[in-house]
This record gives C-alpha cells, structure tokens and sequence, in this order.
C-alpha cells in the first residue's frame, strides 16, 4: 500500500506497481501545441482552459502544462493558469504535471496547486547539488517528479547512458534525499526517429530496453516519456505519426511504461492500424533490418507520402527525366534522388563552359534554387526531415563533383583556392539537438563557405575562442529547446563584453526573428544580430552580410525590421501610461531663446500645376515599390538576393520601362498645393493663423501627447513642441502641402483590367504612388531652398534625403505623430487642394489615391514619433478640445487606445 | 523545544485509542466573558477584542488553564493549545497580528503546564500538547471574485510566513504535536506544512504532525473540492502521525468520509466531530448530547476507523468523558498494510 504513487487533483490518482498505462494530456503545452501557445500568447484563457477541458474529457488522467515560452513571462502564465484551472472541477479533478525546464516556473506552479502533482522534470544536468537541493524541495512541496536522463555529460541518448543516469539519481534520491521510491519517474528520453541519420535510428529500442531495465532494476520507479518527440519527423503527416505513436506505446508499455505524455484525444489502436504500415512502422520503432535490404526509414517515407495522398499508387516515374537540365536537378534535390545527380550535374556544367560561365555558376543557380524550393517546402510542413537530410546529401555529390572544377579553374587563373569565408557554429550549452545546424552547415560549405563545427552543449567560452582562433567571418548559433534562447542571449552578451563585432546569426526550431530582436539582439550592440529562418536563407544571410557592395544597406534594413518588431512587441504588451498632466510637464521644451523662425517667402497658398515629371523620378524610394510586390529585403541589396534578385531585377526593369513612358507620355499629371501661414502653439493645439495679424484662426490643429512611460531624459513628444508658443512672443509658422499624380491613373488601370492585364495595372498603380511621395519629397526640398527658404543651402543626395538627413518634418495627418486622420480635411481645404485634383471622402481618405498630404515644421529639433498609447484622461481633454462628445472622439482615435 | 515522542505515542496508539479534547470556543462562551476580560493589558487597542478567544491565552490565562483541566480530567489524552486563530492572517481581523508571537507563546505554555501536571499525578498515563493550527480566514485555491476565477486572497507565501510565525512561538512554547486542522482548502495546509518542515530546520528538530480534514456537506468533500482520499494523497508528503476529519457535519454524517480515510491512509486516524448539526437555539449551538456523540463515535472505534477521537464545536468535558469511557476498552483500528507504516 505505502508502495504505490498517491497523486491527486480534486479526485485521486494512484499509480502502483501494476497500474495501467496511464495518459497525461499534451496539449496544455506551449512547446508541444502552437494552438495553445497563441492561446496564452494572445491571453485567450478562456479558450486555453477550454483545451484543458478536452484533454481531460478526451480521457488524459492528468494534463502536463507547460508555458517555456520566450516572448511569454512563464511564471505568471504558470500562477494565471494553474488558478484558473483550479477553479474548473471538470479540469481540476485530474493532478497536473508541471512541466518547465525553469526551476522558478516549476516552484511558482508548486504553490498553485491543492492536490499532489508530478514536477516535470528535474535531473543532473546542473550537477548533483542542485539536483539534490530541487529533489528536497520537490519533496517539502509535496509532489512527486519526473527525473530526466540527463547529467552534467549530457541528454542520455544510449541504452548504457539511460541506465546509468537513472541508477544514479534513482540512488541519490532514495538514499540521500529519502525520497519515496513509488514517486520517481524516470524519463529515459523519447527521441525522433526516422531522421535519417543513421545514429538515430535505434533511438527508440533503446527507450524501450531503458523502460525495461528500470522497472526490473529500481524498485517501485516509474516510466513516463513525451511520445510524440518520436515522431517528430513526420510532423504535418497526422496519419503516420499516430501510427507511430500507437506502435511505440504498445511495445514500450509492455516493456513497463507508466505512463505517457501524449495527445489524448489522438491515441490509435495497435490491431486496428492499416496493416502494411504498422509492419513499416515497426521496422522502424524497432530498427529491424528489412528482408530487402534497404532502410526501413526510407521504405517509411515513401509509404508516407502515399499514405498521406491516400489512394494515389505510388509508381516509379522516370517522366521527370524528360525535363531540363535545371529542372531535372531541382526534381533531384526535392525528391533526394542521387541517381542521376552526377551526370546532371556536368551536364549543367558543360552547359554553362558552354555559354562562356563558370562551374560555381551550377551552384549558385539551379543548385540553390532547387535547395530554396527544399527549404520551403519544409518550412511549409510539406517536407520531413528525413527527407531533407536526403536532399543535402544530393547536394553535396553535386557539389563534390564540381568542386575539382572550381579548383582547376581557379588554378589555371592563378588565384588560390579560397573560400568566401568562414562561420563558426554551434549548438548552444544545455542543448543536443544538431540536425539543422549540421543541415546549415552542409549547405555552406557547398556554397563555398569554410565552416567549424563545434558540435552541441558548447559554452560560449569556447565559442568565442574558436572565432577568434580561426579568425571567424561569422558565428551561428543553434538550439532547440526553450531553455537554448537565453543561452544565446548570454552569448551575445559575452560578445559584446569581449569586443566582438563579426555577425551573430540565429537560427534552430524554437527561435524566431521577434525573439531575436527582442531577446538577443539588444545584449549585442557591437554587431549585427541575424536571423536565420532555416537552412535555405543561410547563404542569402551569409552572402549579404560578408559582401562589401550589401553588407551596409542590408544591415539597415535589418536593424529596421527588428526595431519595428522591438516597437511592435513593446506595444503589444501595453506600455505603462503616465497621466497627461506628466506628459505635459515632461514635454519637449525648444529652445525658443535662441530660436528665430525663418519667414516664409509667402503667406497663404499657392498651385503648382504639372510638375515636371523627369525631376520627380530623381527623388523615387525604389524600397517601398519592392514591399508593394511583397518582394522582401533593401534596396538595392535586394536585386542581388539570391533569393528573389532575379524576380526584383525583372521587375525593376519593368518598372523603370513604364516608368520611362509614364514620364515620356506624360501619363501623369503632378500637381501640387503648397501653402504657409502664420503659427503659434497653445498646449497641444497649433493656431494657423489667416495673416500676420494673428488674430483671425484660419483652423486649429490639435495635437495629441505621447503618454507612455519615457525613459530618463526623454520628453512625452507632441508635434506643437515644435512650434513657438503663443507666450513666447515669437513669430512662427507652419507649412502644409498636398500633391497628387494619380489624377488620369485610375482610367488606364481600368483600360489594363479590362484586356486582362492586371499586372500592368499593379504596375502602374505602385508606380504612382511612389511618384507621389517622389513628388513629395521632391516638394518638401524646393519648400526648404525655396519656398520657405530656412535651409537655402541644403545640399543632399537622394540617399540622404530618403535617410531624412534634412532639418525639418512634413508629419501627415494618419501617420503615428499625428494620428487623427480628420484633420486633413481642415488641411485640405485651407489649401484648396481641389483646384490641385484632390479630394477627401468621408472616412478621410484622399483621391486619387496616389496623393500625399501633409504639414511642414521648420524646428531644427522637430522629429518624427509615435503618439502610441494615450490614456483616457488625453481622450477627454482632445474631446474637450475639439468640441467633441466622447463617443466620436473615442472612434477618431480608436488606433491610440 | 520538545523531544521527539513519536515513537512513544505510536507505540500508545498501537495499544488503545487516544482521546483528544473537546471545543475551546465553545466552553470560553460558557464563561461569558466581557470585553474587559479579553482586553486586559490591551486595553487601549484599537478594536473591540471580545471573541478573540486566542488572545485570552495572554489576557484571561486562568480561564484557558481551567478548560483544559477540565478536559484533562475529562480523560483526554492529549489538548489543543488555545491558537486556532493565532496566524497574522487571522490575528489581522482583530487588528493583533503583532501579537501572535506572544499569544501563542502564551498558549503553549498554559497547555504545557496542565499536561505536564496531569503527567505528574499518574506517570503511567502521559498527556500530550498538541499546537492547534487553524485554517486561516482566506483560502489559496478558491476565487473570492465571480468574475475572475484565478483571483486569490492570499497566497502561498503569504500563509507560509503567517504560519511560521506561529509555529516558532508554539515550538518554542513546547508543544509535543502540531495539528493542522479545519482543513477546509488543501492548499492552505500544504502551504502550512511547507512552513512546519521549515521550522523543523530552524528549530534542528521534529515532532509528529496530525492533520485533520473537514467535510463541509454532503457533496463529501473539503470546500476547495477534494475527496477525502484525494486530500490524503495530497498531505501524505509530510508522513503525518495521524490523518482525519474533525468539525463540521457532526459524527453521524461524517462515517462515511471517516471510513474512506481509515480505508486508504497508511497511518493512524484521528476523528472529532461537531456535537452534531449546528442549531442556532441551542446554548452551546449545537443539539448532541454526551450520550448521543460518545454513542457515534463509539461504533466508529469497534467498526475499526479510529485511533485518536475527541470533540470539536459543541462539545464539553462531559462529552469528552462520555467519549473516553465509550471507546475505553476497544481495540485500536490497526494499520492497513502490514508493511511498517508510514511514520516509521
């Protein structure tokens, strides 16, 4: 009686020697379940209790939550969702696993629950002592524990490993922690097989033997494993990877499995699986040799792919031989074919000798591309491991083949053999899994880079070492487990400490690029910080990031991209707001002493009609244009993308021909209103002024505060910052402006859709709408030199101009410093931007819609900001303000609350 | 601090079954107390303290003395200290939580004093101090907001630090047991037994600890959800001297419950019960008489499901006695497992 494990939710749970297999939900998981991890991401618990619920009427006899997330503060979501689910008899009957690889997260859970749960998982990883002193505590909280088979050598991932590790701690526990033997749970460790990689493929037999041997061996010890790891392989492919589940239970139950962390609700039976693939299945679970020879991995595959598209025969067919020779090579990649590979590979080579090329030119084409369509393919799911490790197999024969060439070539050239540089990686410590670092190493050296593989749990010391011994071009970090994203944030941290500047790149399962903007990249300010999304954008990485001629503007786009994430994420977590009487005492306070507005050349509006075309063209931002075609990356680095260059040169190329005959044909009319007057700020507000006299408002502009929490030393922006206030005694002025090239657009696109041409149609519609920020920027220059004059000599490039190098700001009415769009109507009129072609509908919107609109302010400090958040006592006053009631003032800045 | 009597009292336990006392409440509402009496030196406290029964053991000590000789002489073999509400938490109510120390301190030594008087006079009949560890007036696993089901009032650590605040005085103070009772959310005890293998640490000793249950109604579960067994797998961590149920539904409802216990707990069973159903009309609130409780508890000792009984509300020294003489003679119930059990 005393020997059997006594867990309990509302209702107990005993587990003895003897019990049934017993499940434990999954699902409840953020590592294990995407649903559920947007679920608490997104702070829907509702829902993510709901699947609690399912998990447990689906039959799961406890449920194993897990919140190791990196963007997620583990801890309270443990604490939220713990109590949330205490209060659910429906859910609260079964005990709860603890699931974290954080000893905090685990003992914050500890605290949560009435009942006795399982603490998933502790082991040796730290060492004894820390084992030893989480073991007490785990004991003083009253719960029972999962011991992973892991120590300070690493995840056991043998038979004689597994054993030895389990012995250990089982001895430790009971001897030296006096912990009941009946409430150890030995976790033998459940790996993928079916990788492909032949070390792997005996992974479970040995979690079976491991599960045996304990049961015999440590008396009253339990067997749990997370089931659906061994799988892993298959993901996307639910039919095959249930079938592998049920067959691995079946055999690792009998062998003593206690119980299992699985999906509940998805659990096959052995006797009812589709015979044919159970036999695979277990060719594979137990690493037998098949009758023919061949690898049962890869009859399992094959069998996959057919039994996923069920009732499609699977026949050999050679038709894709007929293809090209670029083609037949991608063909080759994607399926893993290595048949062929050699001679398709010269083939491709004597082609390219042919038309006056070179043989690298094989690997720099069809190679990659057809590489790129295997890394997309896997990221979409619609590829397995297995197969991909196949694919880089067949790319390395290509590459072998080619290599003597390269060599030989470079001989006869005279220029030694040298690679195009070199990348350190390595798995981070705490973590052993390799396969895509190894798969991002494979496709690096055959792009001509030297790659040092450290291997896996690599302190950062020593990768830091290695860099430096070998004079690294680049360090790459891997890792899979959650516990591997703070590890690479103290790499980057000890680059930065050691004077490091070469580039940092990320990548592995569990990393993203929000993380690595937000997690990683601040700790390394002395370099770039990369992520790499998976094997296939390696090169692209690489290659931008060590060319001369892209390094700098990719850099740029980069560390944009991750500070608009960096913005993004501190918004979505709902910045503290300090009250606007804080915002407005912490304002941002001009020096208006030494401070002299320029006057403007005139007071009032003027027309500018038909605006010379050709100097427009000079001040286009080709970057947008290239977002507008949801082609990614900076320009102009992008059009030699390996990745999408070519499709961003084709369209370049379109777009700059229509461009030409916009301009030669005078498709477009620029026109442009551009108007002056007197100025002064009040608080929030901005007076334009009708005259010199200052007496007359021509229209008030009111201005919204930042309100959220600043940092030391920086100001709650408003943009009537920047204009002198009314007290000051001095005389300001504010500029507004509108233009268009829109106005004969919308007939031709409609004359391109009609022919079915809407392509050209898109073309033209993005064409304008970057002529009128042309026109824009090419106005805002003449206002400064001229118009208004405050910057006469002002000589900038175009580069310089996009990079908003210039004193002064153009804020548009809808854009974060100003965010009501409803002042363009006053804008707009006050100009008379009709005589110009441009309307404003209800909803605020401009016609055509390739017109831009906006005011100028001349202060050498004003700047651009986002409002952000604003607290309800700003709403009340702008309502205030504005003579509005609450509910239309709350619609007209819905975006800022 | 005291020795460890462990094995002493289990050897006792194996021999006959062991009487605890009856109500403390109950009996201080007898002696009808003014305001004066409760507030003795605290005179200028900022709140009224009359039913802050715990702080007598400082204000009144002479009366808390005469109850537990009573019950003494009654037959009990072991007494509860006068600390039920003694925790900061519940101090707190009554604006005294900066006295708990002292309150505690007070119980234990009174209690200490009474048993040790009573061991004096008939050395082959040893009493024993139990410190009484009350539930707290908060609960760490239910809501207190309907609209927020994961709201709580108090948390773990708040009940550990309120709870070793006590358990030092009571230790200190001499106690021979602690016992966690009134169990009413699980959570709270297990933050309460947390805080005792804390003050085992601190004070490089051990005494046994009982932890009592109550089954708030017919549902035949504690108010935060659980099953008795479910409550059980849930303390067991601490290896208890004894498990059981006290308080509420009185003995007669409570069989069932008791007997779930005593079927699957691996130690001895404690058991007391309210003298019945709580009835406002009555003058000590509830209807049982001496007879009828003794009565109840007396088929639960031949039936085999207990080994230490008493009384909770409602029950008087003549309860006690009546219990004692009913249960006199029974054989104890007996472990269930022949494995050595728990404790050893």
């Amino acid at each position: 009686m005393s020997q059997v494990m006594r867990l309990a939710g509302l209702e107990p749970l005993n587990i003895g020697d003897d019990s049934l297999f017993v499940n434990v939900g999954e699902r409840t998981n953020v590592t294990g379940s995407r649903a559920f991890a947007k679920l608490i991401l997104s702070g829907d618990y509702t829902a993510a209790v709901e699947v609690a619920r399912q998990q447990v009427q689906s039959g799961a006899q406890m449920i194993d939550v897990n919140m190791d997330e990196a963007m997620l503060d583990s801890k309270a979501a443990m604490v939220r969702f713990l109590s949330l689910i205490a209060g659910e008899p429906d859910v609260a009957r079964v005990p709860v696993m603890i699931d974290s690889s954080k000893w905090e997260v685990i003992e914050a859970g500890l605290k949560c629950v009435q009942g006795k749960p399982i603490v998933n998982s502790i082991s040796m990883k730290e060492g004894e002592t820390e084992f030893l002193r989480q073991a007490r505590l785990v004991r003083r909280y009253g719960a029972a524990a999962v011991v992973m088979c892991f120590d300070e050598r690493g995840q056991a991932d043998s038979f004689e490993r597994r054993i030895e590790v389990a012995r250990r701690a089982y001895d430790l526990l009971v001897d030296r922690v006096g912990f009941p033997p009946e409430d150890i749970v030995i976790d033998p460790n459940v790996f993928a097989i079916a990788t492909g990689i032949d070390e792997h493929a005996n992974y479970a037999v040995d979690f079976i033997r491991a599960t045996r041997w304990i049961r015999e061996h440590l008396p009253h010890a339990k067997v749990s494993g997370g089931i659906s790891n061994v799988s892993f392989s298959f993901r996307g492919n639910d039919a095959v990877r249930e079938a592998i589940h049920t067959v691995f239970l079946y055999h690792a139950i009998r062998a003593g499995l206690t119980m299992g962390i699985v999906n509940a609700g998805q659990l096959g039976v052995y006797d009812e699986l589709d015979p044919a693939l159970r036999a695979l299945v277990e060719d594979v679970v137990l690493n037998r040799p098949r009758a023919d020879g061949g690898s049962a991995t890869e009859a399992l595959v094959g069998f996959a792919e057919s039994y996923k598209a069920q009732g499609k025969k699977a026949v050999e067919d050679l038709a894709w031989r007929n293809g090209g020779v670029d083609e037949r090579l991608s063909h080759a990649l994607v399926k893993g074919i290595t048949n062929f590979i050699v001679d398709d590979t010269e083939e491709a080579r004597i082609a390219a000798t042919a038309r006056g090329g070179h043989p690298i030119e094989v690997i720099e084409g069809p190679l990659m591309a057809g590489m790129n369509v295997v890394g997309d393919l896997f990221g979409a799911g619609r590829m397995f491991l297995p197969q991909v490790v196949k694919s880089a197999r067949v790319m390395k024969q290509a590459v072998a083949h080619l290599i003597p060439f390269i060599e030989a070539e470079k001989a006869a050239a005279g220029i030694a053999a040298r690679s195009k540089g070199l990348v350190v990686m390595a798995t981070v410590k705490g973590d052993v899994h390799d396969i895509g670092k190894n798969i991002v190493g494979v496709v690096l050296q055959c792009n001509n880079y030297e790659v040092i593989d450290l291997g896996v749990m690599v302190p950062s010391q020593k990768i830091l070492a290695a860099a430096r011994e070998h004079n690294a071009d680049a360090i790459g970090l891997s890792g899979l487990i959650t516990p591997s994203l703070e590890e690479m944030g103290h790499v980057a941290a000890e680059m930065e400490r050691e004077g490091f500047t070469l580039p940092l790149l990320i990548g592995g399962a569990t990393t993203s690029r929000v993380h690595t903007a937000v997690k990683i990249a601040p700790h390394y300010k002395a370099g770039p910080t990369v992520y790499v999304p998976d094997a296939s954008r390696a090169v692209g990485v690489v290659s931008s990031l060590l060319s001369t001629d892209q390094r700098e503007a990719y850099l740029a786009q980069v560390a944009e991209d991750y500070a608009t994430i960096r913005t993004q994420h501190a918004g979505k977590r709902g910045p503290k707001l300090v009250t606007l009487a804080q915002a407005r005492a912490n304002a941002f306070v001009a020096d208006w002493a030494t401070c002299v507005p320029q006057v403007p050349g005139f007071i009032g509006r003027r027309l500018l009609a038909n605006i010379d075309l050709h100097e427009i063209v000079q001040r286009i931002d080709w970057g947008p244009f290239f977002q507008a075609w949801e082609l990614s990356g900076p320009y102009p680095a992008i059009l030699d993308d390996p990745l999408v260059g070519e499709a961003a040169r084709n369209l370049h190329a379109e777009g700059k021909a229509m461009l030409a005959r916009i301009v030669d044909e005078r498709w477009l009319a620029a026109n442009a209103a551009v108007g002056f007057w007197p100025a002064n700020s009040g608080g929030d507000d901005i007076v334009l002024w009708t005259d010199e006299a200052r007496t007359t408002p021509l229209f008030t502009w009111r201005n919204l505060r930042q309100q959220n929490e600043r940092p030391a030393g920086k100001p709650n922006y408003c943009l009537a910052d920047f204009v002198a206030p009314r007290t000051s005694g001095l005389r300001d002025y504010v500029g507004a402006f509108a233009v268009t090239t829109g106005g004969a657009v919308d007939e031709r696109v409609a004359a391109y859709k009609a022919a079915n041409d809407d392509y050209s149609a898109l073309m033209l519609k993005s064409l304008a709408d970057r002529l009128a920020e042309a026109c824009a920027e090419w106005l805002h220059r003449k206002v400064r030199t001229e118009l208004w004059g405050y910057a006469a000599d002002e000589t900038l490039d175009n580069a310089a101009l996009i990079r908003e190098e210039y004193r002064g700001i153009r804020p548009a009415p809808g854009y974060p410093a100003c965010p009501d769009h409803a002042v363009k109507a006053e804008l707009l009129a006050a100009l008379d931007a009709g005589a110009a072609g441009i309307e404003v509908t209800e909803s605020y919107a401009m016609l055509p819609a390739a017109s831009v609109s906006g005011f100028y302010l001349a202060h050498p400090d004003a700047r651009y900001f986002a409002v952000g958040k604003i607290g309800q006592d700003q709403l009340e006053d702008f309502a205030a303000r504005s003579g509005l009631d609450i509910d239309t003032a709350r619609r007209r800045l819905a975006p800022n609350l | 601090m005291q020795p460890d009597h462990t094995a002493e009292i289990a050897q006792l336990l194996s021999q006959r079954i062991l009487v605890l006392d009856g109500a403390m409440g109950t009996m201080i509402q007898q002696c009808h107390l003014s305001e004066s009496d409760f507030c003795g030196p605290f005179h200028d406290h900022p709140h009224d303290l009359k039913g802050d029964n715990d702080v007598l053991s400082v204000t009144r000590p002479d009366t808390v003395r005469s109850i537990h000789d009573a019950y003494l002489e009654a037959g009990a073999d072991i007494i509860e200290t006068n600390t039920f509400n003694a925790t900061t938490i519940a101090q707190a109510d009554y604006l005294m939580e900066g006295h708990v120390g002292e309150i505690n301190a007070s119980s234990a030594q009174i209690a200490r004093e009474c048993a040790d008087r009573w061991t004096s006079r008939t050395p082959g009949r040893p009493r024993f101090v139990a410190g009484a560890l009350g539930p707290t007036n908060r609960t760490a696993s239910i809501s207190p907001d309907v609209a927020d089901a994961g709201a709580r009032n108090v948390t773990w650590d708040e009940l550990v630090v309120a709870y070793a605040g006590a358990l030092d005085a009571l230790i200190d103070g001499g106690v021979d047991i602690l016992l966690l009772e009134t169990v009413f959310d699980t959570l709270n005890a297990k933050a309460a037994l947390f805080a005792i293998e804390d003050a085992f640490d601190r004070h490089g000793g051990r005494l046994p600890i009982i932890v009592s249950g109550t089954i708030t109604d017919a549902s035949g579960r504690t108010l935060s959800g659980q099953t008795p067994e479910a409550f059980w797998n849930s303390v067991r961590h601490v290896r208890p001297l004894a498990v059981g149920l006290n308080c509420a539904l009185g003995a007669a409802l409570m069989r069932p419950y008791i007997e779930e216990l005593s079927r699957v707990a691996d130690t001895w069973i404690s058991c007391y019960p309210n003298a019945g159903l709580p009835n406002p009309m009555s003058d000590t609130g509830y209807d049982e008489t001496p007879e009828e409780t003794s009565r109840l508890l007396g088929e639960f000792a031949r039936s085999g499901f207990v080994n230490i009984v008493g009384g909770c509300c409602g029950t008087t020294p003549a309860h006690i006695r009546a219990i004692a003489t009913a249960v006199s003679g029974v054989p104890p119930r007996r472990l269930p497992s022949e494995a050595e059990p728990a404790l050893a």
